[in-house]
C-alpha cells in the first residue's frame, strides 16, 4: 500500500529550480496494476523513483506499508529495495560482464541466499521468462526481447511486493512489446504483485485498470 | 557472485584492465629500473673507493707533507753502504748483496701514538694502522779489490775484471712495495679491500712473526707461491697466503703485506707508522669524528670518504652525478606518478561509464559499502597484475642493462705512495727523491662494469607499490561509486 501525500520534487539546475513534481497525493492499494503515462519531462520517472525508494521527496511524505520513504536513510532504503522492490528498466540494465544466470543472481546476492539455492532459484526464474537455455549467455549475446526477459527475471525472482517498470517496452518493437507486457501482466496475477508500468504507449496503459497522468509534475487520474 | 562478478569484470574489461596494469606497471617498472641503476652507480662508486682507499674505511689520517727535516725519517735517496768487509768474493769478483727496507717515496711517517690518540676519539668504532714501506735490493759484482789494489810479485797478468769481462761491474736493483699492518685488525684498513686467493690471510697470532701475504699478482711475476720463501730486508719471511686487490693500483695496495711490528723493526721506524684507517661509528659520524681527529692531530691530514669521493672523476663520476641530480630524479618521480595517475584516472573513467551499471545495482538493492568493495577489489587485483607485469618489465630493463654491462671509468687522484717497482729508478742512490717534499700524484684509474643489481628491498618496494597504487585507484574509484545515484539506473540514456 502506497500513501503519497502533498509530495514535491525540485531539482536544482544551476540557478534555476526545475519542479519535476508538484504537490503530488496518491494512494496504490496492494496488488493493483498501475499505469503512468504523460509527455517527456512530465515527471514520470521522477515518480517512480520517489515509488521505488531511489530518491526522497524535497517535501511531503511517502509511506510503503509501514515504511516512511521520505523520511529513511540511504541503507534502510537500499535494503527495502532489495527485498520488498524490484525495477524493470527501458534499456534492460543488465550487467554487461556478467551472464544471464549471474544478472539474475545479482538480486538475490544481498538477500543471504545460499549459492546453491541462489542458482536453482535464478535458473527457475529465467526458465519461467522462456530463457531456460540462455543461463550462460552474455547480454550482447541476447536480442533485445531476450535482454529484457533477463531484466523481467531479475525483477521477479527475489519475490517482491512491488514492481516497477520505466518504459519497459521503449525500446521494443509492437510485437515484442506485447510480448513483454503479456509476460508482466502474468506475472502480476500470478504473483499478486503491485505492478506500476510508466509508458507513454496508450496500447500498454490500456492494459491497466487504473491509469495516472502526469503533465508538468502535476497528477490526475485519467479515465 | 561477488567473486564472479570480479572474474567476470576483469576478464570482461580486457581494455580497462590493460589499460590501469599497463599504467601501474610502467611506474613500477620505471622506480625498479632506476632504483636498480642508482644502486648499481652507488656500488660502483663504493667499488672504486672501496679499493683505493680500503672496505669500511670513513677516514685516513696522513701526515701533512712539510718541508723536510734534517734527518727525516722519510723516504729520501736510497744509499747502499758497502763495507770493505762485505760481500762474498769469489773467482777474483765479490758479489755483494743488500737490502734495505725503508718508507716509501712521498710516505711520511710519524708515531704510532697517533694510533691511540684516534682511537679515544668519539665515536670512532675501529682503528689501524699502516706502515707503507719499500723493499729494495741491491744486488751487484764487482771486481774483487784485493786483486786490483796490490798486484801480485812476478808480473803476472791482471785478472779479467768482473763477470762483464770488461773490468766493470754488474748490478741489479730490485724493488717492492711492503706494507707492514696489524694482523688483529681486519675490519678496517687495506686487508679489508682484498680478496683471498690462496692460503691464508695475516691473523692476530701472526704479530712479531715472519710471514707474510704476497699480492697474487706480484706473487706471478716474482715467481712465487704460498709456502715459499722470501726475502725482505735480508730476512726470510714464509708466504702464507695470496691475495688480489680490486684495483691493482690501489692506494692501498702492496706487493706484501707484513705484520706492523715486524715491519717497524726491519726497517728501523720502531714505532713509526705512515697511516690510520678510521671507521666511524656510522655515517652521521664522520664530520664530528673528523673535526676531532683534526683537532687532536693538528699536523695530519684527515681525509673523509666524502673528500674522496670527490676525488673519483671520469664516467663514474658523471654517472652517479646523474643519479644524484635532482632534475632526474624529479622528472622520473613525475613520470611515475603521471602513471600511476593513468591507472587511477582509467579507474575512475571505468566507474563514470558504470554509472549505469551501478546505478542498476544500487536500485537492486546493492548497498554502498558492496559495490565499493567491488570496485576496490577490481582495482586492488589491477594494481598487482600491473604490478607483477611492472616487476617483469623492470627485471627485464635491468637484465638488458646487466647484458650490455656498460662500463664506466673512474679515476681516484690520490696522495699515493711510490707504485710497486717504480721506486728505485726514480730515486736511485744519490739522486733527489721526486716525491720528497711533495707527495707524488698518481692517477689511479679503474674501469668499473655498472651492474645493476636487484634486491629484494627493489621487488618489496614495487610489490609495495603495486597493492599502493591498486589502493589508491580502488578507494578513488570506490568513493566516485558511492557517491552514485541509484536513480542514475533510471536515466534512459547514459
Ligand atoms: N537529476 C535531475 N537533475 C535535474 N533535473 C532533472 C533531474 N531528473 C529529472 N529532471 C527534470 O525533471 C523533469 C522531469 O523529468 P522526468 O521525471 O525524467 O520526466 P519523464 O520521465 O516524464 O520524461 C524534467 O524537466 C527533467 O529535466
Ligand atoms: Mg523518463
Amino acid at each position: 500500500m502506497y500513501e503519497l501525500s502533498n509530495v514535491t520534487k525540485t531539482y536544482e539546475q544551476g540557478k534555476r529550480t526545475v519542479t519535476a513534481l508538484s504537490d503530488v497525493t496518491l494512494s496504490i492499494p496492494d496488488g493493483q496494476m498501475v499505469a503512468i503515462q504523460g509527455p517527456t519531462g512530465g515527471g514520470k520517472s521522477t515518480l517512480l523513483q520517489m515509488l521505488g525508494a531511489l530518491d526522497r521527496p524535497t517535501e511531503g511524505t511517502i509511506e510503503l506499508g509501514e515504511a516512511n520513504l521520505s523520511k529513511l536513510g540511504d541503507g534502510k532504503l537500499g535494503r527495502i529495495r532489495a527485498r520488498e522492490i524490484s525495477f524493470v528498466f527501458q534499456s534492460f540494465n543488465l550487467i554487461p560482464t556478467l551472464s544471464a544466470q549471474d544478472n539474475v543472481e545479482t538480486a538475490l546476492a544481498l538477500l543471504g541466499v545460499r549459492s546453491t539455492l541462489r542458482k536453482e532459484r535464478a535458473a527457475a526464474a529465467l526458465a519461467s521468462v522462456g530463457l531456460g537455455d540462455r543461463l550462460g549467455h552474455l547480454p550482447t549475446e541476447l536480442s533485445g526481447r531476450q535482454r529484457q526477459r533477463v531484466a523481467i527475471a531479475r525483477a521477479l525472482v527475489k519475490e517482491p511486493t512491488v514492481l516497477l517498470a520505466d518504459e519497459p517496452t521503449g525500446n521494443l518493437d509492437e510485437e515484442t512489446r506485447d510480448e513483454i507486457m503479456d509476460l508482466l501482466e502474468g506475472l502480476w496475477q500470478a504473483q499478486g504483485l503491485t505492478l506500476i508500468v510508466v509508458t507513454h504507449d496508450t496500447a500498454v496503459a490500456r492494459r491497466a485498470r487504473r491509469r495516472l497522468l502526469i503533465k508538468k509534475g502535476v497528477l490526475t487520474e485519467g479515465a | 557472485m561477488f567473486v564472479t562478478y570480479l572474474r567476470r569484470e576483469l576478464a570482461g574489461r580486457r581494455k580497462q584492465t590493460a589499460i590501469v596494469a599497463i599504467g601501474m606497471a610502467l611506474a613500477i617498472a620505471l622506480v625498479i629500473i632506476v632504483n636498480a641503476v642508482s644502486s648499481g652507480v652507488q656500488l660502483a662508486q663504493a667499488t672504486v673507493l672501496g679499493s683505493v682507499y680500503g672496505v669500511g674505511t670513513d677516514i685516513t689520517v696522513n701526515l701533512t707533507p712539510t718541508a723536510p727535516a734534517e734527518g727525516d725519517a722519510a723516504g729520501g735517496p736510497q744509499k747502499f753502504d758497502f763495507g770493505a768487509a762485505d760481500g762474498t768474493t769469489a773467482d777474483g769478483t765479490t758479489s755483494v748483496s743488500q737490502a734495505r727496507l725503508s718508507a716509501g717515496w712521498g710516505t711520511f711517517t710519524f708515531d704510532q701514538a697517533a694510533l691511540g690518540t684516534v682511537s679515544a676519539v668519539d665515536n670512532v668504532s675501529a682503528a689501524a694502522a699502516t706502515l707503507s714501506l719499500n723493499n729494495t735490493t741491491f744486488n751487484g759484482a764487482l771486481p774483487g779489490s784485493q786483486t786490483q789494489g796490490t798486484p801480485p810479485a812476478g808480473g803476472a797478468t791482471p785478472p779479467d775484471g768482473g763477470p762483464d769481462g770488461a773490468g766493470g761491474s754488474s748490478f741489479n736493483v730490485d724493488s717492492f712495495s711492503v706494507l707492514g699492518l696489524d694482523p688483529a685488525d681486519e675490519a678496517v684498513g687495506p686487508l679489508s679491500a682484498v680478496t683471498l686467493t690462496d692460503g691464508r690471510s695475516l691473523t692476530s697470532t701472526d704479530a712479531g712473526a715472519n710471514v707474510t701475504v704476497l699480492d697474487s699478482s706480484y706473487a706471478t711475476t716474482a715467481s712465487l707461491a704460498t709456502g715459499d720463501t722470501v726475502s725482505i730486508a735480508g730476512t726470510d719471511f714464509t708466504v702464507v697466503g695470496l691475495v688480489t686487490a680490486a684495483t691493482a693500483d690501489a692506494d692501498t695496495a702492496a706487493n706484501v703485506y707484513i705484520p706492523l711490528d715486524v715491519a717497524q723493526t726491519l726497517s728501523g721506524l720502531t714505532g713509526q707508522i705512515s697511516t690510520v684507517y678510521v671507521q666511524a661509528a656510522s655515517s652521521t659520524d664522520i664530520a664530528q669524528v673528523q673535526a676531532d681527529i683534526e683537532k687532536a692531530l693538528p699536523a695530519a691530514t684527515v681525509d673523509t670518504q666524502a673528500d674522496l669521493a670527490s676525488s673519483v672523476s671520469g664516467s663514474l663520476a658523471s654517472a652517479s652525478d646523474l643519479v644524484k641530480n635532482l632534475g632526474l630524479w624529479l622528472s622520473l618521480i613525475v613520470l611515475a606518478a603521471a602513471a600511476f595517475l593513468i591507472a587511477i584516472l582509467s579507474t575512475i573513467s571505468g566507474v563514470t561509464r558504470r554509472t549505469r551499471e551501478f546505478g542498476t545495482l544500487k536500485a537492486i538493492g546493492w548497498s554502498n559499502g558492496k559495490i565499493v568493495r567491488q570496485v576496490a577489489d577490481e582495482s586492488l587485483v589491477q594494481g598487482p597484475l600491473g604490478g607483477a607485469a611492472g616487476i617483469a618489465i623492470g627485471l627485464l630493463g635491468i637484465l638488458v642493462i646487466n647484458l650490455v654491462a656498460p662500463t664506466l671509468t673512474a679515476g681516484a687522484t690520490s696522495v699515493a705512495a711510490a707504485g710497486p717497482g717504480a721506486g728505485f729508478g726514480a730515486g736511485g742512490p744519490g739522486g733527489a727523491g721526486p716525491g720528497f717534499g711533495g707527495a707524488a700524484q698518481a692517477a689511479a684509474t679503474s674501469d668499473i662494469v655498472l651492474s645493476a643489481p636487484v634486491t629484494a628491498s627493489v621487488i618489496l618496494l614495487a610489490v609495495g607499490l603495486a597493492v599502493l597504487g591498486g589502493l589508491l585507484a580502488g578507494v578513488i574509484g570506490g568513493w566516485r561509486a558511492s557517491r552514485l545515484r541509484p536513480a542514475e539506473a533510471l536515466r534512459s540514456i547514459a
